[in-house]
């Protein structure tokens, strides 16, 4: 008797058949609905001639302790061949917090670097070109004062406001469902964003204000398709708060970019990319009227997930990692990290964040995977595959809006955060009962396995140091010029102008993150968690 | 003996916001029969010690991802003995070292499960030791 063939159903949903042929093209128009690479709707990427012509840039999330301290990792992954950098603050930063608030008691410098005034920026970068390296701020709640922070800092080293590059994670909508560094209410969080998308569009137009995380979505426990469709509901917000500045979409939805997770299924992953620059492109020309093509290409980081990763064997996780980077370059990506495989333990040690760097350069140097653009286009699995994501994501993005009443709305009521969460339970016992499997889990497991990481060093003391520098800053600034200042972040803030002049100025004169903060707090309020589980 | 539910608060101490596993481990021990409180992100020590007291809990389950777990499961066992509530069960679950469980353990942390731990263990542990307790 034949062994039964195994029913399979991709994590999104979606029915897998054993076999794809022609039939499964149906319904697909080659030109209009897969199309050329570089051109509308830019299924195959969104440049004619992808890694051909320009590689992947190779981004790994890095910072840790005090500036200094995060300014060699910076340099030692640079000299390694990683050409742009993504900056990891500490929770204190993330939460507008200085160092020297009792709130901030052993986290300083902890999980990433600790930045209370603008000579901490300046540390961090010393000797860097940031005109020639494009940076990633990954910060959220205080986004807009850190973006003044390094809009400052760049003109200090002869970058001047409108030539600056880089990007800045400023997505505070996915906080609330998954991260969980907010600090204000969510009106005027999302405020905030629009007072930076407005700045840069008006003032940096090279500076990609936001990048919009389905990443930490779905590290919350989003299937992929909720990955995309909630990461382009909190896109369209954006995009509408920008509208309500007076710009016109072509003049700043173009500079926002998208940070997206890789984990699970193989083709899945790669069709639900190919599906979200299709739909991404649509959206932007049919709901927005956008009518320069470089304002529908979706940009993203296509990064591999920790959510992937085990603490079992975490070896194996250096192997899951190079199958995401393939993942990721098979999708177009424009932008690639990699967790490291000592992430479930630690935040990566040198030798794990130098394993990532080289297993993607290994990916381009030698394997060809830049050779040909999207090699994966007209295959009729992965055609019939990024169809039914594209036509499943704006089905869940209509759900957002007709059964939640928008992203703001189910995000503010803890619906979504909800959601979410029951997925990832439902998901959690799937690996536990093994029906989900996971190598080295519930499959090939070890139950006497030793586990020989080595930890990253952690220095309570370095919440001294970080005191006692913030403290030197405060004696030789001039107080009346920042209290004048502040009083200007307080004046725009209450009056509804936009915040980054007066921000800018701010961190000018040296005030502290923990000031601005708490002056921002005066006029905004705190955010009240709404759990719903 | 009594047939009372067992009540575990479910806390995420500090300013770390990863909290899929405090959701997990909430969901679950609901449906192993516990009732379980989550308040959500951003608790102080002071805070977890008033919401424990006020909702007469038998379990405290810290979730940490940061790395700050010693600094603040000792702060939580020195507030919760100024308290008088030494009688509390406390565990501790997140990205945690195995290193660090035998100092977790001086300072009065009952059980330590860190990622990956399965929930019937965590449910197990909870049953037995809050059983000890009242008989």
């Amino acid at each position: 008797m034949a062994d039964k063939i195994r029913d399979v159903i991709l994590e999104s949903g979606i029915p897998v058949k054993p076999v794809y042929g022609p039939e499964d093209l149906g319904g697909i128009d080659s030109a209009g609905d897969i199309g050329k690479p570089g051109e509308f709707p830019f299924t195959r990427g969104i440049h004619p001639f992808m890694y051909r012509q320009r590689p992947f840039t190779m981004r790994q999330y890095a910072g840790f302790g005090m500036p200094h301290e995060t300014n060699q990792r910076f340099k030692f992954l640079i000299e390694n061949g990683q050409n742009a950098l993504n900056v990891a603050f500490d929770l204190p930063t993330q939460m507008g917090l200085d160092s020297s608030d009792p709130l901030a008691e052993g986290e300083v410098g902890r999980v990433g670097m600790a930045v209370d005034t603008l000579a901490d920026m300046e540390v961090a970068f010393a000797g860097i070109p940031i005109d020639q390296i494009s940076v990633s701020l990954t910060i959220n709640a205080v986004a807009a004062p850190i973006m003044a922070m390094y809009f400052v800092a760049a003109e200090k080293q002869g970058v001047p406001l409108n030539q600056v590059r880089g990007t800045a994670q400023n997505d505070i909508l996915k906080e609330y469902i998954g991260r969980g560094a907010w600090i204000f209410p969510v009106e005027p969080a999302v405020r905030l964003i629009g007072d930076t998308i407005e700045f840069c569009a008006r003032n940096a137009p090279k500076y990609y204000p936001v990048s919009v995380c389905g990443y930490h979505i779905r590290e919350s426990g989003a299937n992929p398709m909720q990955e995309i469709a909630y990461a382009y509901s909190i896109a369209r917000e954006y995009i509408r708060r920008g509208l309500g500045r007076g710009l016109n979409v072509d003049e700043f939805a173009g500079q926002i970019s998208f940070n997206f997770d890789i984990y699970g299924n193989f083709f899945e992953q790669i069709s639900k990319f190919r599906a979200a620059r299709r739909l991404w492109a649509r959206i932007i020309k049919d709901e927005f009227g956008a009518k320069n093509p470089s304002t529908m290409m979706m940009k993203m980081i296509a990064g591999g997930g920790g959510g992937g990763l085990t603490i079992e064997q975490p070896e194996n996780n250096i192997v899951r990692g190079a199958y995401y980077a393939l993942i990721s370059a098979l999708s177009g990506t424009q932008t690639m990290a990699l967790c490291s495989y000592d992430e479930a333990y630690t935040i990566p040690t040198e030798k794990a964040a130098l394993i990532s760097l080289r297993t993607m350069q290994i990916l381009i140097e030698e394997m060809g995977i830049g050779d040909t653009v999207d090699p994966l286009g007209g295959s009729y699995y992965v055609e019939s595959l990024t169809s039914e994501f594209e036509r499943r994501m704006a089905d869940e993005i209509k759900r957002v809006d007709e059964e939640w009443g928008g992203i703001v709305e189910a995000v503010s009521a803890g619906i979504l955060q909800g959601e979410v969460a029951r997925q990832a339970y439902q998901f959690e016992k799937g690996v536990q009962d093994g029906s989900i499997p996971k190598v080295g889990v519930n499959r090939f497991r070890m139950e006497e396995e030793k586990r020989d990481v080595a930890l990253h060093p952690y220095d309570s003391k370095q919440a001294d140091e970080s005191i006692r520098r913030t403290a030197e800053v405060i004696a030789a600034r001039d107080a009346g010029t920042v209290d004048s200042a502040l009083q200007k972040v307080r004046d725009a803030a209450s009056s509804g102008q936009n915040t980054m002049p007066a921000l800018i100025e701010a961190v000018r004169a040296y005030a502290t993150i923990g000031e601005i903060t708490k002056t921002l707090k005066e006029v905004f309020g705190e955010y009240a968690e709404q759990v719903r589980l | 003996m009594t047939n009372k539910p067992i009540r575990v608060l479910i806390a995420k101490p500090g300013l770390d916001g990863h909290d899929r596993g405090a959701r997990l481990v909430t969901l679950a021990l609901r449906d192993a029969g516990f009732e379980v409180i989550y308040p959500g992100l951003h608790q102080t020590v002071a805070k977890i010690v008033e919401s424990a007291l006020q909702e007469d809990v038998d379990v405290i389950g810290l979730s940490i991802l940061s790395g700050a777990h010693l600094p603040i499961a000792e702060k939580l066992m020195n507030e919760l003995r100024k308290a008088g509530m030494d009688d509390k069960i406390v565990i501790v679950g997140g990205n945690i070292p195995e290193q660090d469980i035998p100092t977790l353990t001086t300072f009065g942390v009952a059980g330590v499960f860190p990622s990956s731990s399965r929930f019937e263990e965590i449910a197990a542990f909870i049953q037995n030791n809050v059983a000890d307790k009242v008989s």
